[in-house]
């Protein structure tokens, strides 16, 4: 390996080095400790004496500051605080509702790891994580619209669009990286906007105006290519070669618009009324809230969200194709109904719809390195979607019975 | 028919129920007889529901016995309860509202010929049976979705009446009727009677209850509290048992200084329903709305809030001489506008969630930070604070809207319009399906509430109700204001006179009934 990447490195170790690792590290912080202790007081009052008149001389300097920047600094540390208190609460609320989630992951993983040879391997997860970022930016899209109880069909056609017209700008135009990016962008902001509006405008179920839009935008898709697979190379290939700490720069910005978008879910007024919107509509709106605008905001995130995989995906290919995420929509359905958002509204979960994409993308992997062959492996993820439901189901009774 | 055990009809000994929680019932006896109406009260939570359902086979009793006709009962469903005689007819709405009238009077069984449903039978049958409940100008044929609710739960009584049985179970059938339609449905329960059938009535109107049950059994915390002939106790005691304790039997009404006007609602139309409709308002002030089912109060409550665009006419605020442009609900409210709809269920509330999200839902933005993070903290205080102002019973402001009875539910939804500060509150059916002690409670909270300055208008169907609580009544009749009468006017006739003058003809129905 040509760079140091300790995150894969750590996660390759096999359980025994790591565990050993692991009680080293306790073993010298408990020494380590135990020192200090033993230091005789003046000594360790002499060592501790710079740290508090460094603290004193910043208390001093703090005081003396006018006052009026001295509550505009404090008011913006405890909104920093707030901040990061509500988003610790929102990732644990997140981590334990997902719970059920990891634990199967696990179990895949353990199960390939055990069958195969090399399951557990550095190569494996950068292989994962270099492919599910596109998958997972969808999902959350997706898990917006459906807990608004609508749906978006026409994700799949959104990328290729937006991926065609970053490839048409950017080889037949020569138009800088950054500017096609922007056009991507928009495209995917115009199509959401157009599902949006026209499912609104005329209280048209938005299965069926996504489902018009699937056809749009894929027609349109092959208009502007001339049916043709565009090679773009290196000018867009930065972005899913970059890495951060040895994780694909990619995979960094789905997770953190999982992150974004769970806590939007779950801490924002804008969350909270998708959610209200999913569950009761009429109730909504007679509570003087007009939910026009909060859908018309979520199909346009969803259409936009689309476009973001579109970048990461022809980055990734350093192509534009025509064809591209063909059947993405139901893919995403997929995971995001087995992270247990509910089809008809009200209930769902940006973090466990990313442990859905995950579970169907190791066991896609773990299949492929079983040695199945591609209609086994289709059969044995569509077997595995159901069955998780199945699950889903009774943990649902389960929870409720037990309130 | 022989009855062995001496006209006994059922008798179900030591039943006991136990939800995830909650005891609903613990060793109930009961007993029904042939030819008796058997009243079930109590308060919601009671145990009146759940002992309805385990008769008819919706619920399995965790313990006890039942004998129906003197031979062992314990059915394994619904089905299975019907096959025996025994029907229900249910508090909620059970309705499939894209059918027709007459597809769901017959769904368990619609009449067939060579395997095709013979709609000419069906509907001619189910024209019978409307008229019989009084609803003979409902076409058979006319999808369910497109009657009020009251008419609904004529449908559902009808659909329960429509089949021979020995024991009817009819769980708060007059929650949303009028006084007409009530009259026909006793007069239907007499005949059941004269049949030698058995009924358990489930109501929360104690005047009902005195008029047509032979025997009551009150039922608290799952407990039989007592069991006498319905002659041989007055309403106060009944309450008394219901509660376990002292009870008001009216509310105060203490005079209340009723300030400016606050709201002024002149020549509004919508459509049939609602024709030139024209009053005032004045803050503190309560204002009842009587008149009979489909008489266009709701249509003329939504039309004031927005909830559907009225074809003429305006609405001025706290005096104000420029007419206030509400064009949805949303501009209602941010006139200070609530409406409290009739239906809770499907229109004021979000059932799955917990209570903290039903309160804050009408204000949420002003919990929240720029950017709108919402502040959990403050947000479940108010929510709890809510909840001990209008002391809704809930073990915590996490429990979601649906676990809560219809009394605490109602609360829930005013603490909502509370919490959001509006001025003028109108109320739609306010106690609907409400147990006597939570409408009580209700009733004192819209007299402290026009204590303290609100507005406030009751729509309501329960007559005393409005007797009760209101400062002045206005009677709609076909979609017209039909008169307005001041306390010292009060007048049960004169009221179900001027609710009557709107229709030329209805007068006869009304005095037959």
């Amino acid at each position: 390996m040509s760079d140091f990447r300790p995150i894969a490195w750590l996660a390759g170790m096999p359980a025994a080095v790591k565990g050993g690792f692991m009680r080293l590290l306790a073993l010298v912080g408990a020494m380590m400790a135990r020192f200090w202790r033993a230091l005789p007081a003046p000594l360790r009052g002499s060592i501790l004496t710079p740290p508090t008149a460094i603290g004193r001389a910043a208390a001093r300097c703090w005081r003396r500051m006018p006052s009026p920047v001295r509550t505009r600094v404090e008011r913006l540390a405890a909104l920093a605080g707030s901040f990061a208190a509500g988003c610790w609460g929102g990732v644990r609320a997140a981590v334990r509702e997902s719970l059920g989630m990891l634990l199967i992951l696990a179990g895949l993983i353990a199960v390939f790891g055990l069958t195969t040879d090399y399951f557990i391997s550095v190569s494996t997860f950068r292989m994962i994580s270099r492919q599910i970022p596109d998958a997972i930016i969808i999902a959350v899209g997706m898990t917006y619209v459906l807990i608004i109880a609508g749906i978006d069909l026409s994700v799949g056609s959104v990328l290729a669009f937006s991926s065609a017209m970053l490839g048409v700008s950017m080889v037949r135009y020569h138009w800088p990286a950054w500017a096609a990016i922007l056009l991507c962008l928009d495209i995917g902001l115009a199509c959401g906007l157009f599902n949006g509006f026209v499912s609104i405008r005329w209280r048209l179920p938005s299965f069926i105006v996504t489902l018009g839009m699937l056809e749009i935008a894929r027609g349109a898709t092959y208009l502007v290519t001339d049916s043709r697979t565009q090679y773009i190379g290196s000018a867009i290939e930065g972005i899913a070669e970059a890495s951060v700490l040895g994780v694909p720069l990619p995979f960094v910005i789905a997770i953190a618009i999982v992150v974004a978008g769970q806590l939007v879910l779950t801490r924002t007024v804008f969350g909270r009324y998708m959610i209200a919107i999913g569950t009761n509509e009429e109730a909504v709106r007679l509570s003087g809230i007009d939910p026009r605008p909060i859908k018309l905001a979520v199909f346009v995130l969803c259409g936009m969200l689309a476009s973001v995989a579109a970048v990461i995906q022809t980055s990734r290919q350093a192509t534009s194709d025509p064809g591209a995420g063909t059947g993405y929509e139901l893919q995403a359905i997929a995971a995001v109904v087995n992270g247990g958002t509910s089809l008809m509204g009200g209930r769902g979960s940006v973090a466990r719809s990313f442990f859905g994409v995950l579970i169907i993308a190791v066991l896609e992997r773990g299949l492929v390195q079983l040695g199945a062959s591609t209609p086994a492996k289709r059969v044995i993820t569509g077997l595995v979607i159901v069955i998780a439901v199945i699950l889903d189901c009774y943990r649902q009774r389960l929870r409720s019975s037990r309130r | 028919m022989n009855s062995p055990a001496g006209g006994i009809l059922l008798e179900a000994s030591a039943l006991s129920k136990l939800y995830p929680g909650v005891t609903a019932l613990s060793e109930v006896n009961f007993d029904l007889r042939r030819s008796e109406v058997h009243a079930l009260v109590g308060e919601n939570g009671a145990g009146k529901s759940t002992l309805a359902k385990i008769v008819a086979g919706l619920e399995k009793p965790d313990s006890g016995t039942m004998r129906l006709q003197g031979r062992p009962y314990s059915p394994a469903g619904k089905k299975e309860a019907e096959r025996s005689g025994v029907r229900i007819v249910m508090q909620e709405l059970k309705l499939i509202s894209n059918l027709t009238v007459a597809e769901n009077v017959f769904l368990e069984d619609m009449p067939r010929r060579m395997g095709w449903i013979d709609y000419r039978r069906m509907n001619a049958s189910a024209a019978r049976l409307m008229a019989e409940v009084g609803l003979e100008n409902v076409a058979p044929d006319r999808p369910v979705r497109e009657l009020g609710v009251g008419q609904q739960q004529m449908v559902e009584i009808a659909a329960g009446l429509s089949r021979q049985c020995d024991l009817l179970i009819l769980d708060e059938p007059t929650a949303a009727l009028t006084d007409a339609e009530r009259e026909l449905l006793f007069a239907h329960l007499a005949r059941l009677k004269s049949a030698g059938a058995g009924v358990v009535y489930i109501s929360h109107r104690m005047e009902e209850i005195k008029r047509v049950a032979d025997r009551i059994t009150v039922l608290r915390d799952g407990k039989v509290v007592a069991t006498c002939p319905a002659a041989d106790a007055s309403i106060g005691q009944i309450v008394r048992w219901m509660v376990g304790r002292e009870l008001k039997d009216a509310v105060g009404t203490s005079p209340r200084r009723v300030g400016e006007v606050a709201l002024c609602v002149f020549g509004l139309s919508r459509g049939e329903a609602v024709k030139d409709v024209s009053f005032e308002l004045r803050s503190g002030e309560i204002l009842g709305f009587a008149g009979l089912m489909g008489s266009g109060r709701t249509e003329t409550m939504r039309a004031i809030f927005g909830a559907d665009r009225p074809d003429a006419g305006q609405v001025y605020l706290r005096g104000s001489t420029r007419p206030a442009k509400i064009g949805s609900p949303s501009d209602a409210v941010r006139c200070g506008i609530a409406l409290l709809t009739e239906d809770r269920k499907e229109q004021g509330l979000l059932l799955p969630l917990p209570v903290r999200c039903n309160v804050t839902l009408a204000r949420l933005r002003e919990l929240a930070r720029p950017g709108g993070w919402i502040r959990s903290s403050q947000e479940k205080a108010v929510a709890e604070r809510m909840a001990r102002m209008l002391s809704i019973r809930c073990r915590s402001t996490e429990q979601t809207a649906a676990e809560l009875s219809g009394g605490n539910q109602q609360k829930l939804v005013i603490a909502k319009w509370l919490y959001r500060d509006c001025d003028v509150l109108i109320f739609d059916e306010p106690t609907r399906g409400i147990d006597v002690g939570a409408k009580f409670e209700i009733y004192r909270l819209l007299a402290d509430l026009a204590g303290r300055g609100k507005a406030i208008i009751v729509v309501s169907s329960d007559m005393q109700e409005l007797l009760a609580v209101c400062d002045r009544i206005a009677v709609m009749s076909a979609g017209r204001l039909a008169a307005v009468f001041d306390r010292e006017d009060f007048d049960q006739d004169r009221i179900m006179a001027a609710a009557l003058s709107g229709y030329a003809g209805a007068q006869g129905k009304a005095a037959g009934a």
